[in-house]
């Protein structure tokens, strides 16, 4: 088969498998690039995810495209990102259709008003898990409640105020310690 | 022009998304609500469809908010936008700067970035949840139902990670909210 395709297909099918994204998707990617299809090593599959953790972006479509790319150069890496891309991009833009209509209908309208707790739960589940994994230092843990505090407030208030500009401000102070005191111990820094 | 907003919209989303999927959901929100899309209520429901259908969230929402402002040419600008700073960067950094997550100001710029986010993440979560239980926020009036609701899902969520091994799953807390809305809000 040709490996563009099979690129595109591998990729579309993990695309439409997973659900809600993230790490889920880490380990069926894994399954078929590094086990099936022996694209990438295992290694180089940690050092996406390692690479992925640190840059924007869904994890999934980080390593879709450095795969693509180390199969097939530039026109690999489009592939690879646009397969996986499609399958829920069809099925959002077919629900995006209906979706108005489908909340006119009573027991769905009630339906999602339960929903709407779940996810707030489910936001607030993330962030704690986050948390746990944090670094157990003292400047990132100020950070990160000052920002929480900060965020809170622009919600309650509804300021002009972006969470953009708020991340920004973390960075500019983050880089101010790092001048001033260098970098934090080893240990500290240990993952 | 309504493209060109959702391209540059998408676009801050997709570059300042650190943290995976929950950390793209505030930046959406505080986008989304700026250039007044849609309503925190629609968004809410997204997210939850979103989670419940395949692809990674971000990606959902940017294909939902898209198509509902200018069709499916809308929903292509969205989507691309969002992708595209993530995959500029990985290519940049495969190709050029294998070594730049190394460089210690970097460095420095993430340890400021990540933990903020998390901040950020942590306080949406908390306001979503405090916004459903008070009908107003400003002046303290109790929703009954919503909070007495919030506390059973947070009891089943969390508690089932004490009996199962993984616990509920996101899909399989939504399907549960689903159903308890249908019979709570029926009566």
């Amino acid at each position: 088969m040709d490996l563009l395709f099979d690129l595109f297909l591998t990729f579309a099918k993990i695309g439409l498998f997973t659900f809600g994204g993230g790490y889920a998707m880490i380990a069926l990617i894994e399954n078929a690039c590094v086990e099936k299809k022996a694209w990438i090593t295992h290694d180089e599959m940690m050092d996406v995810t390692v690479i992925a953790e640190s840059t924007p972006g869904p994890i999934a479509i980080n390593c879709a495209t450095y795969v693509g790319y180390k199969q097939k150069g530039f026109v690999g890496a489009v592939v690879a990102t646009l397969g996986l891309v499609l399958p829920s991009f069809i099925i959002i833009f077919l629900i995006s259709m209906f979706l108005d209509n489908f909340l006119d209908i009573v027991w769905i309208a009630h339906a999602f008003m339960g929903i709407k707790i779940a996810v707030g739960i489910l936001i607030l589940d993330a962030a704690l898990k986050m948390i746990k994994k944090m670094h157990k230092r003292l400047v990132p843990r100020i950070i990160m409640v000052c920002s929480a505090i900060a965020m809170f407030l622009i919600d309650v208030f509804a300021l002009k105020f972006s969470s953009i500009t708020l991340m920004l401000i973390a960075a500019a102070v983050s880089l101010c310690i790092f001048i001033i005191k260098g970098n934090p111990s080893r240990e500290g820094a240990a993952k | 022009m309504i493209y060109l907003d959702l391209l540059i919209g998408f676009l801050k989303v997709g570059f300042f998304a650190f943290g995976g999927a929950y950390g793209a959901i505030p930046l959406i929100r505080d986008v989304v609500l700026s250039y007044g899309w849609i309503g925190d209520e629609m968004l809410t429901y997204m997210i939850a469809v979103s989670e419940s259908t395949p692809g990674p969230i971000m990606i959902n929402l940017a294909t939902y908010v898209g198509s509902s402002q200018a069709g499916l040419l809308g929903a292509l600008i969205a989507t691309s936008a969002v992708i595209l700073p993530s995959f500029v960067i990985i290519l940049v950094i495969m190709v050029l700067l294998k070594k730049i997550l190394k460089n210690p100001w970097v460095q420095a710029v993430l340890r400021g970035l990540k933990p903020c986010i998390i901040g950020i993440i942590l306080a949406t979560g908390a306001y979503m949840i405090l916004n459903h239980c008070f009908t107003s926020l400003k002046d303290f009036s109790l929703d009954l139902t919503a909070t007495l609701m919030t506390l059973g899902l947070s009891l089943v969520y969390f508690g089932s990670r004490k009996v199962l091994k993984k616990g509920i799953s996101p899909i399989g807390l939504i399907g549960i909210s689903a159903v308890a809305g249908m019979i709570v809000y029926a009566f």
